[in-house]
């Protein structure tokens, strides 16, 4: 891919930023700009600005990549990034904005009275936002890589340098301009070069062998494999080699490979012809890192699809940096309608993923080899169209994944370095709040130079499972039921959300290797989320004593309409 | 306004502060709070309850719409296809006509909530 124009393209969208932030650092204030832009963003704008931060690397590469791997069973993500927005909204965001507080341990404090339930609830922050932010420092570095060339951690450096700069100098109000911003760059950023490729592939004779399983190579191509791999055949392949298959090594030869598993060292060139199908790959390297990629196509059970399903539904409302956006609402009927507002928004967004992973199944195949999945939006353009059309629509992309990457990890920087100051740094004022950016975006940045390698969608899907598992029961039960106590609430924070970090920490290191407990352990939600809900509910009734003393007065704050407020108070 | 009648008057104070009370809200003197809920305890637990009813009929409405899909996909042996439409494009649309009902349903219910509360 010529980086001749992606290189400019990039460099625009992180001064574009930069430009935008130094906008909104003019008109920043006073302390409650920084946290919450002094609550008076109206829906319209606030719904861009919720979307553009929401629509992290996972959606803007990550998706494409997996359907193109996998097939439509990961469209779920989408989904599910969308639904969780629904149940958002119709448990949560009203009363989440009248409870008046800044954060999700603010939330904690208010509804508990209990500093111990506000310290848990900010450890878990941090926790969730520090892992959802090395997909994106991660997504950042391969980006660039495929790009330019340049080296892994290269990305994540600059993701890192910007967004620290920008949190830390203005804070939420010029974050808020800044994600809404980036929400419109992303959109367009994928619409017209898809618009582009529909038309390329319409020209093409409209072939829709995209839909079949498995995918086929439409034209000869020659796939180079990067990293060893094992190779399922179903049936037996015919492919030119030069390098080493099942540890014999030839040179430019044609094999006929018996149905079953081949391994392939790195460094093979495989030939494939046209309509040869594209194999299934066992990747040896990493497999054990990635619940989603264990299961190949077809024995992908259904137990996983329903544990997303949960995960994705409910998670969303407890991920850091979308509940702090609420508070930055001027009421709770604004909240509200700018929850609908924001489903509309990334449900559009939603529809392009799914073309561009169908359409590199048809155009980018053996994707599914070299292990860069990830990059199938970057490539397609230039695969499909070429030329300078296609350099200047693969720059346009480039640009919007950027803009992703600073978007959502601004947010999560936001939200962890807010925890931070509030709770673990010894004063609080805006000087801290700069200190605690740092600290925010220093840790995972230093995680992604020493780890690398975790696949961008699963370490997303395992923030969710998380914070499904611990954050849905406080928010839900804090806001509906009158009974909860403090205790009830940490422990069962502690149970659901520790238990579905624990097991997803166990299947990445490879514990069970497969059968159902390997399925249980990958997909944890569908168990941990009842888990942590029962035990919150149980401690709860167990501790009647410990019932806050002001819950009624608390919960009406909760519920009752502002002009209700108002009025009762005048 | 001095030429206006009294009645009015009480009209155009109450009225305008709305978009700096809420940032208020959260330290506002806690008597005032405690007055306001035992003035509506009762009618909180009934209002939340209104809303809890609204919430799990979206919930309901959810579930029979998304839970069947993938026991569908899986027991149609070419259902990669109908899998493709339905997940790709054909779900966004039911997700945020929901959402539209709910809100006006939420809405109205807490309209109905302010008129109820003011007649007493």
């Amino acid at each position: 891919m010529n980086s001749g124009y992606a290189v400019p393209a990039v460099a625009l969208v992180v001064l574009a930023t930069v430009f935008v932030g130094a906008f909104g650092l003019r008109i920043s204030r006073t302390t409650s700009d920084f946290y919450v832009a002094s609550r008076t963003v109206g829906p319209r704008l606030n719904a861009a600005a919720i979307s553009g931060e929401y629509l992290s690397a996972a959606s803007f590469l990550g998706i494409a990549g997996l359907v193109l791997v996998q097939g439509p069973d990961m469209l779920w993500y989408p989904v599910g990034y969308t639904a969780g927005y629904l149940v958002l909204l119709i448990f949560v965001a009203a009363p989440l904005r009248r409870s008046g507080a800044y954060t999700l341990p603010d939330f904690a404090e208010a509804r508990l009275s209990s500093q111990a339930v506000r310290r848990l609830a900010g450890a878990f922050v941090v926790g969730v936002g520090w892992l959802y932010l090395l997909p994106q420092l991660q997504g950042a570095g391969l980006t660039l890589t495929v790009l330019t060339g340049a080296p892994d951690s290269l990305g994540g450096l600059i993701v890192a340098v910007v967004v620290v700069a920008t949190v830390a100098a203005g804070g939420m109000r010029s974050i808020t301009f800044v994600q809404a911003f980036q929400y419109w760059l992303k959109l367009t950023a994928l619409l017209v070069p898809a618009l582009f490729l529909v038309l390329a592939w319409q020209g093409d004779g409209s072939p829709t062998r995209a839909f079949e399983e498995p995918a086929t190579f439409r034209e000869q191509r020659v796939v180079r494999v990067d990293d060893s791999l094992d190779v399922k055949l179903d049936t037996p392949l015919t492919v030119t080699v030069s390098g080493t298959v099942d540890g014999r090594t030839h040179e430019d030869t044609e094999l006929r490979l018996p149905a079953g598993t081949h391994h392939i060292d790195a460094g093979t060139r495989l030939t494939f012809g046209k309509g040869a199908p594209v194999p299934e790959a066992d990747r040896v390297g990493d497999g054990s890192l990635s619940p989603s990629q264990a299961e190949s196509r077809g024995e992908r059970p259904l137990y996983a699809t329903y544990g997303l399903i949960l995960a994705t539904f409910l998670g969303t409302m407890g991920l850091p940096h979308v509940v702090v956006r609420f508070y930055t609402s001027p009421h709770g009927v604004a909240a509200r309608r700018t929850t609908v507002a924001v489903l509309g928004l990334i449900g559009a967004f939603y529809l392009l993923p799914p073309v561009y992973g169908a359409l590199g199944r048809l155009y980018a195949p053996e994707l599914t080899l070299t292990g860069n999945a990830d990059a199938a939006v970057l490539l397609l353009p230039d695969r499909v169209i070429g030329g300078l059309g296609g350099d200047l629509l693969g720059a346009l992309v480039a640009g919007g994944a950027f803009a992703a990457f600073l978007s959502t990890a601004s947010g999560l920087t936001m939200a962890v370095a807010g925890v931070l100051t509030q709770d673990v740094l010894p004063s609080r004022g805006v000087r801290h709040f700069r200190l605690g950016t740092v600290l925010a975006m220093a840790v995972p940045l230093a995680a992604s130079v020493l780890v690398g390698g975790l696949p961008v969608a699963d370490a997303v899907g395992l923030a969710f499972a998380v914070s499904a598992s611990s954050f849905c029961p406080l928010l839900v039960l804090g806001i509906w039921w009158r009974r909860l106590t403090p205790p009830g609430a940490a422990a069962g924070m502690l149970v659901g959300g520790g238990a579905a970090l624990v097991a997803v920490a166990a299947t990445m290191a490879g514990f069970p290797g497969s059968g159902a407990l390997h399925a249980l352990l990958a997909w944890p939600a569908l168990w941990s989320v009842p888990l942590g809900f029962l035990t919150m509910v149980l401690v709860s009734l167990a501790t009647p004593s410990r019932v806050p003393a002001g819950t009624g007065a608390i919960l009406a704050r909760f519920h009752l309409p502002e002009e209700l407020r108002t009025e009762v108070k005048a | 306004m001095p030429n206006q009648d009294p009645a009015e008057r009480r009209v155009v104070v109450t009225g305008p502060p709305r978009r700096s009370r809420p940032a208020s809200g959260y330290y506002r003197p806690r008597t005032e709070i405690d007055e306001q809920t035992t003035l509506g305890h009762t009618y909180v637990r009934s209002l939340m309850r209104t809303q809890l009813r609204a919430a799990f009929a979206v919930v309901a409405v959810l579930g029979l719409l998304v839970g069947p899909l993938p026991l569908l996909f899986a027991t149609m042996p070419d259902g990669h296809g109908v899998a493709w439409a339905v997940l790709g494009f054909g779900l966004y649309a039911p997700l945020v006509l929901l959402a539209r009902w709910y809100v006006r349903r939420a809405e109205r219910n807490e309209r109905d909530f302010v008129r109820l509360v003011e007649d007493r």
